[in-house]
């Protein structure tokens, strides 16, 4: 033990004491105010615009804006035909999605007409409300390894062999921004809104 | 191990860095530089801890760590990671347990490269950075998140972790959706907007433009720090109560509009099985749910006092009551309720019961402020006309064995 401890010591002291009044009076000062006021409002005024964010440039706009609605909005130039559209499964598609689309590891996107199979899985034939859909997706997402590679043109060619493969079009028909939105898809009758609210009853 | 040379030069000099180190005072844990330069706390290698009362500890370090003795992990497959509800104790999950679930992986993002675009039916289209995200006036809530698919079933060796490990609660923090509507105007004929991430899925998906009114927020942060990059880092899309595919991570853009898109996962997916043939799409509430976390599987009890635990949550309100049944559904018995019970979100419960070595089941069942129970899965299946698919939520049981041995109950009823 040195003079050096002593001085720390006493100077804890201190500052207990010190601490320790702190504590009452804020105490004493919190009891007067039991009622905390708080703002409902964010602040004194809410502007109606902060100005923060730069505006977007239709050029820009245009770079992200890839969705296609059903009623065809967002639908590119360009057309696709089934015969080319084979081809390109066949290169890019068939080790995930199975020959001619059945029974691939990640799904199957093709009706399996033998009544023989009893999986039974949900495809593009028997499961998809709208064929844009079709087109929307692979554009976005496929291939799983090369997300975003394909060209409008081969989306197109693609989206028209997958109908053709699920007996929703002839082989002979072209498929673009005009006839996509037209084709009504088997499955889109089955689709109803959900009608949960709560409450009792269970749905 | 520079940080560590580095820290124990602050130590008096009689103090080395082997007394730190080395000899039969081994620290059960160290402050090293890993292999990506990050200073990291570190389990070194010990026999035992001898008496920690007797040596110098750890230094404080720059993150913190798990105990050693805790191995609290998530349970992942391809396509998404349980969380492990049988560890949790309160109402938050931790931001590295928090589930995850994408569709083509995480995405590396540079904040400062990454944008949200809002266009479509609006006044004056505007892109945001996090930086601007910041800005704006921040709001947070304690919400759970859970996936609609999350519910499995088949044997009996399932812990709840494997049976609804898709649900997860953070503090989340960030811009309520409604301030960036008014800043860039909707348009009066607006119904709905697509959110559109920026992952290598592009995953987008329709919401009602009165959800973004209401409640929806772009979140920044998750319990007091940046939101994870598993949870969307930079920002996501958080909508309360709604199922977790909507709060679609890495935003990169919100197109207003006045019709839904009918994406891929609100087509293809996420969309469920009803009567009469028909499915049910844009189904966004999570219908109430609870489930005993202890004891489960593979846990064994002993006879005497056993606090069940678990988790009640639901999507449209408040929890209003749990019950606990120990005798298989028979009498239910109201469970205490962890305060604070708030919207939408995880509640702890907890119930007393006293096992003296009978063959049992335990069962929890949660009412919501609209009035909803959680059905069975029988009930399920009857409404429904099916036990699979999304926004399954039944009645979970638990069987607890002469020897005390716990098994989860699984059911069917097809």
């Amino acid at each position: 033990m040195n003079i050096h401890y002593f001085k720390y010591k006493l100077l804890a002291f201190v500052c207990v004491g010190i601490a320790l009044s702190a504590f009452q009076s804020a105490n004493y000062s919190e009891e007067k105010s039991t009622l905390t006021y708080q703002s409902k409002k964010d602040s004194v005024q809410t502007p109606a615009n902060f100005g923060f964010g730069r505006k977007a440039t239709q050029a820009e706009i245009d770079r992200l804006d890839i969705d296609v609605r059903p009623d065809g909005k967002g639908l590119p130039a360009g057309s696709g035909i089934v015969l080319k559209g084979k081809a390109i499964f066949e290169t890019k598609c068939v080790a995930c999605h199975g020959v001619g689309g059945i029974g691939g590891i990640n799904g199957s996107l093709v009706t399996n007409k033998n009544p023989l199979d009893k999986k039974k899985e949900k495809t593009i034939g028997n499961y998809w409300p709208y064929a844009t859909t079709v087109f929307d997706y692979v554009r976005r997402a496929m291939p799983f390894n090369a997300p975003g590679s394909l060209t409008n043109e081969e989306v197109y060619h693609l989206t028209a062999y997958l109908l053709n493969a699920n007996e929703i079009i002839d082989d002979k028909t072209v498929i673009n921004a005009q006839t996509l939105p037209k084709i009504v898809m088997p499955a889109q009758k089955l689709f109803v809104p959900d009608d949960r609210k709560g409450g009792p009853e269970i749905k | 191990m520079e940080k560590l040379i580095e820290i124990t030069q602050q130590f008096p000099k009689k103090i080395s860095r082997r007394t730190l180190l080395g000899g039969a005072a081994t620290a059960a844990v160290a402050i090293v530089q890993s292999a990506q330069g990050k200073t990291i706390q570190k389990g070194i290698a010990e026999n035992s801890i001898e008496d920690p009362t007797k040596q110098i500890g750890t230094l404080a370090g720059e993150i913190g760590t798990r105990s050693p003795f805790v191995k609290s992990v998530k349970k992942p497959s391809d396509i998404s990671s349980r969380s492990p509800l049988q560890d949790f104790y309160g109402m938050i999950t931790p931001s590295d347990l928090h589930f995850e679930r994408h569709h083509a992986g995480v995405p590396a993002i540079d904040p400062t490269k990454h944008e949200l675009l809002i266009h479509g039916m609006v006044d004056k289209p505007l892109i945001f950075k996090l930086a601007d995200l910041k800005r704006f006036p921040s709001v947070s809530r304690i919400a759970f998140l859970e996936c609609s698919g999350n519910f499995r079933t088949g044997k009996e060796e399932m812990t709840p972790q494997e049976v609804c490990g898709l649900t997860s609660q953070s503090e989340w923090t960030g811009v309520k959706l409604s301030t960036l509507f008014r800043e860039v105007g909707i348009q009066p004929k607006a119904t709905w907007f697509l959110a559109e991430g920026g992952d290598a899925a592009v995953m987008t998906r329709s919401i009602p433009l009165q959800k973004g009114w209401d409640d929806a927020i772009i979140a920044y942060a998750q319990n007091g720090e940046a939101i994870r990059p598993e949870q969307g880092y930079p920002f996501r899309l958080f909508l309360p109560g709604w199922e977790g595919n909507t709060s679609v991570k890495w935003l990169r853009r919100l197109e207003i509009s006045d019709a839904p898109f009918y994406t891929r996962e609100e087509t293809s997916k996420y969309t469920e099985p009803i009567k009469d043939g028909k499915f049910r799409i844009f189904s966004f509430d999570i219908d109430a749910r609870s489930i005993i976390t202890f004891p489960s599987f593979p846990q064994q009890v002993e006879k005497g006092w056993i606090e069940i635990r678990g988790l009640a949550w639901s999507g449209r309100g408040k929890v209003q009551k749990v019950e606990v049944s120990t005798d298989a559904g028979k009498s239910w018995h109201l469970a205490q309720l962890n305060e604070p019970i708030l919207d939408k979100a995880h509640v702890h419960f907890r119930y007393l019961w006293q096992w003296r070595g009978e063959e049992t089941e335990i069962l929890s069942r949660v009412t919501d402020e609209t009035g909803y129970t959680q059905p069975t899965l029988k009930q399920l299946f009857e409404a429904r006309g099916s036990e699979g698919g999304y926004h399954m939520n039944p009645i979970t049981a638990w069987q607890i064995k002469k020897d005390g041995k716990v098994l989860f109950k699984p059911e069917s009823f097809r």
